[in-house]
């Protein structure tokens, strides 16, 4: 199992942003993706996830191999943290939520409406959401945003067991997670302006 | 590689071609309108039934042409533009919307004003003048959703996918008036069958002006067209220039 | 599939008003319509199946803005387009769920509010009949206005000013199926359009919507 990037570049808003993306990320591998605000981590994360078609370049691995963890976790407030969880295990088939609900520490939630939720225990659900789809690579956005020392630890942990059982971690982060991991910076990935690569399927393209 | 007319699809020879030619249709639209309009209004004699108001087909028959016409001509540029992604063809079919509407719009005002001498009233919920109302209410609806997105791409695709299930809709609107109407007043028929009314002597001139109004439709949607893929450059270069800034 | 149609029934029931406010609506626009046309028994008795259809009609419209709006705000809409479920499959779930909290309830309150414009025994069951032959219509077409206008910020004038067009047809068939019945002359042929809408709308639409979800997410 690898997931390789070659050459991607990809637009937001119809505006180029990221050009020459290349990196690879094998089995048992983490790697930190870094680059400054609005440098185009989460659009190259949506991209890779399948939610919006890259200009150019080849992503390895459909998006059926990918766990995609977003800003947003999608959580229901008027269901339970047991109830939201199950609702991803069956969408995902696995149907089991025991596992995801202890290694996040939700068990004694598991009742609770996700309305009464504090901001950190609403992302170990959304963390705890990306164990139940049972997929290899893990995409994950600021995953750590709103989670206290602790927590950060937890999901450390969870992110290391994934990676032990043969799985992998793609990770847009700030922090330092303690992880064993490559880290890739998109910085110098910037799309130019003024160069041919990056207008790729952009409108002004046939100006030129 | 032969020429294609793909080749026209490229903004620059769009722009170039569409440069060119435009005079030349400009000339030729005025010259054909105003032709057969002048050939129409006052080189026939009035209609026996109808007096003088007959002569309101000059203008009201081509424009409810155009204004079916012309949504057929947005389906098939918005299928080129899902299909093939030319950024010209979706662009027509964006400049077509006002001009179909202005056309739906004269279609049924000018019936409304014939509509008051031969049959005693402005209207009639008669089906072709309620289909022509439906059609109103779609051009409306895709250029709203036109108006409504910001990014230019997503606009095109939204609304090329509304132009095809909005085709499917108006067609069944269009069996469903009449359906309709004949189950609200059978036997009573208000409705003018044109094809057979007409004779020649106003059959030619009707003609021309049919072809006017087809020239003239190309005229407008070349001038519209090219101010949107202007638009869109300077739309494309602001994007360049917010991204070089940040 | 079934996984996200039971939550969206729960989630539906839980939240409240789901049920309740389109057929409170539809109780006020029967009772508002005497009102405006006078108490004459004989006109209320003809227009009764035209108005129920509107009333119907209308009190759907008022919903549909609320079929995805909610999950692409809190970012379910994005994890379910990386799901393994079909985005037709999705938001085929979608328009079930608002037929059943909407097109349904609906559907079995025309009758009695009927009463209230004096409709016949018989106009009641053929004004029954259209509405649970063509409300999952007017559910799939207006998911499908849903999904154009999902990714705007006020998108519920546009959404009515999109879908009312395409709500022509289905509108034609089965008002005049229900106004036929009631007059007791044969209504197949309308009957028949009108079920041919709804299985067209129901096999067809779900991939334009679904194409439309995809554009607004990118």
């Amino acid at each position: 199992m690898e997931l390789a990037v070659e050459n991607l570049a990809v637009s937001r808003g119809g505006v180029p942003v990221l050009e020459g993306v290349s990196f690879t990320l094998t089995a048992g591998q983490v790697l930190i993706l870094r680059g400054p605000n609005g440098s185009g981590k989460t659009t190259l994360l949506r991209c890779l996830a399948g939610l919006q078609p890259p200009l150019a370049g080849t992503v390895s691995m459909p998006p059926e191999a990918i766990a995609y963890g977003a800003h947003a976790d999608g959580l229901k407030s008027t269901l339970s943290v047991a109830e939201n969880l199950k609702f991803w295990a069956n969408i995902y088939g696995t149907g089991e939520i025991t596992r995801a609900m202890n290694d996040f520490n939700l068990t004694h939630l598991g009742a609770r409406p996700a309305t009464n939720l504090s901001a950190g225990q609403k992302r170990r659900l959304g963390l705890a959401r990306l164990l139940v789809t049972g997929r290899p690579v893990w995409l994950l956005d600021e995953p750590t945003v709103a989670l206290d020392q602790a927590s950060v630890k937890m999901f450390a942990d969870a992110v290391r067991a994934h990676v032990a059982g043969g799985g992998a971690a793609l990770i847009a982060t700030h922090i330092d997670l303690g992880l064993e991991a490559a880290i890739f910076d998109i910085g110098a990935c910037r799309a130019d302006p003024d160069s041919g690569a990056a207008l790729v399927g952009a409108f002004d393209e046939a100006f030129e | 590689m032969p020429m294609s007319l793909w080749q026209y699809a490229n903004p620059v020879k769009f722009m170039a071609l569409s440069a060119k030619v435009l005079p030349w249709v400009t000339g030729l639209t005025v010259l054909t309108l105003v032709t057969g309009l002048i050939w129409g209004f006052f080189f026939t004699p009035g209609a026996v039934n109808f007096g003088t108001s007959v002569k309101i087909i000059y203008i009201h028959v081509p424009s409810a042409m155009m204004a079916i016409n012309i949504w057929i001509m947005m389906l098939v540029t918005s299928l080129v533009w899902l299909i093939r992604r030319h950024h010209v063809s979706v662009l027509a079919a964006k400049s077509a919307a006002l001009i179909g509407l202005t056309m739906t719009i004269i279609a049924l005002i000018t019936g409304m004003i014939w509509g008051q001498p031969m049959w005693g009233t402005y209207w009639a919920w008669d089906p072709r003048l309620t289909s022509f109302l439906v059609l109103f209410l779609f051009y409306l609806g895709y250029m709203a959703l036109w108006a409504a997105v910001e990014n230019p791409d997503t606009a095109a695709d939204l609304t090329s996918v509304l132009c095809m299930v909005g085709s499917v809709f108006a067609l069944l609107s269009r069996y469903a008036v009449n359906f309709w109407n004949q189950g609200l007043h059978q036997g009573a028929s208000l409705s003018l069958d044109k094809e057979e009314n007409v004779s020649d002597v106003y059959f030619q001139p009707l003609l021309l002006c049919l072809a006017g109004f087809v020239l003239l439709f190309v005229t407008l949607l070349l001038i519209r067209t090219r101010s949107e893929v202007r638009r869109r450059r300077v739309q494309a270069l602001e994007m360049r220039e917010r991204m070089a800034d940040g | 599939m079934i996984a996200l149609l039971i939550r969206d029934m729960r989630l539906s029931i839980r939240a409240g008003g789901g049920f309740g406010l389109g057929l409170a609506f539809f109780l006020i626009v029967t009772v508002l319509v005497p009102f405006g046309v006078g108490p004459d028994t004989a006109i209320l008795t003809r227009i009764a199946p035209g108005i129920l259809w509107i009333g119907a009609l209308l009190a759907c419209l008022l919903s549909l803005d609320r079929v995805f709006q909610l999950d692409f705000e809190d970012g379910t809409l994005d994890l379910l387009a990386t799901a393994p479920m079909p985005m037709e499959g999705a938001v085929m779930v979608k328009a079930l769920v608002h037929w059943l909290v909407t097109g349904l309830p609906l559907t079995l309150a025309a009758p009695l509010l009927a009463t209230l414009l004096h409709l016949g025994a018989e106009g009641k069951f053929w004004l029954f009949v259209t509405l649970l032959i063509g409300t999952p219509a007017l559910s799939m077409i207006g998911t499908f206005g849903a999904a154009l206008t999902v990714g705007l910020k006020r998108g519920g004038l546009l959404l009515s000013l999109l879908v009312l067009p395409l709500y022509v047809p289905t509108l034609i068939f089965g008002a005049e199926a229900a106004r036929r019945g009631s007059e007791g002359m044969a209504v197949t042929t309308p009957l028949l359009m009108l079920a041919g809408i709804t299985a067209g709308a129901v096999a067809l639409l779900p991939f334009a919507s679904a194409a439309a979800i995809r554009i607004n997410l990118r």
